[in-house]
């Protein structure tokens, strides 16, 4: 039976909740109303208002108490709207959160989930568009998840859950209505989520994750007819990240381009162009390339197909990098 | 007056109502004062800029219903909490509004297509803030409130004679920047208004879970001079709204006025209230609705209704046809607008990325 990122999503959280009593949700309008995406549907019906609890309007309030309640030996699940509301509760997140675990030397675990339904492409007003992972993944203590298929979805999060870490979770919320007709599995125990190759490819490395990997298996798609043939690589997890995996991909092919919808500047693709020139500087044909939004505040949405990496703008930079190749190759011919 | 809906404990503080829901004038002691001024043309205004306003209110959803904008919040029973409150400020009073406040912006002198451009995504905001001393319309709920503050410090750190007004939701009072704002205004003793209009709902929830006093108790206890009143009754609103701003500018400290109204419509326009809302409360507060009751009055006062009513529903629909013609016409910015503004001096980064991307779509234009 088909179902949707969204159904997927909403499993999880029903069956983490139903197998651990300490799982509590916890964020704006997620009872009632089954949240404004409807992630929680249903759930508050069936677990009760102690366990999907509608909370009064403020984020810091909510991590903050979210925090509390791992002291008392709760799983809290925390639903941050959109992700530009994930800043009043910043301090919450990286002073406090990030923290605990070393601050009280090994003593106080915090297994708290934030789930942040983030990244633009759906033509909404300001704030509601935002990547902000750079950030967190740039805090120690924080692990960051970005699944991008359904089926990750699903067993990603049961996995963030699951783990004694906080786990900052991006879901791409414009791939939403995203559907698969495979089973949902739960993850196998003990194993944590590494970055995968989700179409093999022998010319260019291409990386991206979250919304950006359904962009990259089309460019690869299209990149086909025209020769070029891109593997392409989900990260999953922007913390850790999973930088193996794309070195042993470069090795093979000397060649790199990294995606996100994110600003340049700073931003993980920076990290990983860096951890691969350290790594694989002998391998390397031409210099990574980064394909991301650009270092401007989220436009107005008429503008934002501008903004987002898309087809064409992945195909420029696999062009720029096969161009070269080619005429290295030519003239050593 | 009937507020026992309000599923939170009775407050100390109360409700101000100078027109009750059939349009009868109840004297106030202390209120009746701010309206002395007030003449039958004046309010035939107020009529005017509520119609107009529902108009452009349900043009707007319209609108977004057929495509022309992204998203749309509607203010519809919110009417004379807006106007009301506006039309009590001077013109350089700044204020610092959320996304629902279109009202104010609109009694303001800004123009419905500019208003409703940022909500087509066609530009991030529709006006310059010190021209009509008004701030960009705010969505992070609250954050507003401290500019608000800061505002106002500057007007008693240099000794002005305005007041700088806050306005927000009553979902938006649980945020710490509201009450960090209000900590602040009191501590300075600015000139600080700070204007909620308790809709009864935060999206789908309800006022209680915010707050289990009244919104108003809660301002009382920070130390601020508190209001509270039917926010559908525009003579209250207006007659509260003068006393606050009376008070704040002449150096007595910030105020609060809790205008109690009720939000008609969805959310936004992605919203569906059926999933957590009564119809029967909806149906209660119609019977309250702000512009029925103002007409009701005007008929106590044997005014000649009729023509302005007339006179209200020419100029809405002038307003609507004009609007409409407007955002239907209006065309999407330039790629250029992407890398403007996004630093005041010389940012040699931004200019070489806005270079390589218009560069780049040239070429691709030009068919590479
Ligand atoms: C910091 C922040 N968190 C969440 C949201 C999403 N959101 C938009 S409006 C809203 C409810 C606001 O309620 P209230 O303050 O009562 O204002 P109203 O919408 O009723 O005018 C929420 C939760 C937001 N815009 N900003
Ligand atoms: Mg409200």
């Amino acid at each position: 039976m088909a179902t949707t990122m969204l159904k997927a999503l909403n499993k999880s959280l029903h069956d983490a909740l139903d197998q651990d009593e300490k799982v509590i949700l916890l964020g704006e309008d997620i009872g009632t109303l089954g949240g404004v995406f409807r992630v929680t549907d249903g759930l508050k019906s069936k677990f009760g208002e102690h366990r999907v609890v509608d909370t009064p309007l403020a984020e810091s309030g909510i991590v903050g108490s979210a925090i509390g309640l791992a002291y008392r030996g709760y799983r809290p699940v925390v639903e941050i709207q959109f992700d530009g509301f994930t800043y009043p509760a910043f301090d919450q997140l990286v002073s406090q959160l990030a923290k605990l675990h070393y601050r009280s030397r090994g003593r106080v675990k915090m297994p708290v989930t934030v789930r942040i339904p983030y990244g633009g492409g759906i033509g909404s007003p300001e704030h509601h568009s935002e990547s902000p992972e750079a950030y967190f993944a740039h805090t120690a203590g924080l692990r960051v998840f970005a699944p991008s298929s359904v089926e990750d979805a699903y067993s990603m999060l049961r996995q963030a859950i699951a783990c004694d870490d906080p786990v900052i979770f991006f879901e791409p919320k414009r791939r939403y209505h995203e559907k698969t007709t495979a089973e949902l599995l739960p993850p196998a125990p003990d194993a944590s989520p590494k970055a995968k190759i989700v179409r093999p490819g022998e010319d260019v490395t291409v990386v991206g994750y979250g919304p950006t990997t359904y962009t990259l298996v089309d460019a690869a798609k299209a990149a086909e007819d025209e020769g070029t043939s891109l593997e392409v690589i989900d990260l999953r997890t922007l913390d850790p990240l999973d930088i193996d995996t794309v070195a042993e991909s470069v090795k093979r092919t000397g060649k790199l381009v990294v995606v996100h919808e994110a600003s340049r500047t700073s931003g993980i693709g920076a990290e990983i162009c860096a951890e691969i020139t350290e790594r694989c500087f002998d391998y390397l044909e031409h210099a990574p390339l980064r394909v991301t939004g650009f270092d401007i505040p989220y436009p107005p949405s008429r503008l934002e197909s501008h903004h987002l990496p898309d087809l064409d703008r992945v195909m420029h930079a696999v062009d720029t990098v096969m161009r070269h190749h080619e005429a290295t190759e030519g003239a050593a011919k | 007056m009937s507020t026992q809906h309000i599923d939170v404990a009775a407050g100390c503080l109360p409700t101000h109502q100078l027109l009750n829901v059939d349009g009868k004038r109840i004297p106030d002691e202390e209120l009746d004062h701010y309206l002395k001024d007030l003449k039958e043309a004046d309010l035939a205004d107020f009529l005017r800029d509520m119609v107009v306003l529902r108009r452009m209110d349900n043009e707007a959803t319209a609108l977004q219903r057929q495509g022309q904008l992204g998203l749309w919040a509607p203010l519809l029973g919110q009417e004379a909490a807006q106007i009301g409150s506006v039309r009590a400020t001077n013109d350089d009073d700044f204020i610092f509004p959320s996304y629902r406040e279109h009202g104010v912006a609109w009694a303001r002198g800004v123009k419905a297509e500019d208003l409703l451009s940022v909500w087509r995504g066609a530009q991030a905001s529709g006006w310059d803030p010190n021209e009509v001393n008004i701030a960009c319309q705010q969505i992070v709920i609250g954050s507003q409130a401290l500019h608000a503050a800061g505002y106002g410090m500057g007007i008693k750190f240099d000794g002005g004679k305005q007041v700088s007004v806050a306005y927000f939701g009553d979902g938006a009072t649980s945020q710490g920047d509201v009450n960090e704002a209000m900590v602040f205004a009191a501590s300075y003793q600015a000139p600080v208004l700070f204007f909620c209009q308790n809709n009864q709902w935060a999206i789908s929830e309800p006022v209680a879970l915010q707050s289990r006093t009244q919104i108003a108790d809660r301002a009382h206890g920070f130390g601020l001079k508190t209001w509270r009143v039917d926010g559908n009754d525009i003579l209250a609103v207006y007659a509260a709204t003068k006393a606050a701003l009376n008070h704040a500018r002449h150096g007595l400290g910030p105020a609060f006025i809790e205008a109690v109204t009720y939000r008609m419509g969805s959310h936004t326009t992605a919203d569906d209230p059926t999933r957590y809302r009564k119809s029967e409360q909806l149906e209660e507060w119609k019977a309250k609705d702000p512009i029925d009751r103002l007409v009701k009055y005007l008929h106590e006062m044997g005014a000649d209704v009729q023509s302005y009513e007339q006179r209200a529903q020419n100029a809405a629909d002038d307003l609507a046809a004009k609007l409409r013609e407007a955002i239907t016409s209006m065309e999407d910015p330039k790629a250029e607008e992407l890398f403007t503004n996004v630093y005041a001096e010389k940012h040699e980064p931004t200019e070489r990325a806005a270079k390589n991307y218009l560069d780049y779509l040239a070429d691709f234009e030009g068919g590479e």
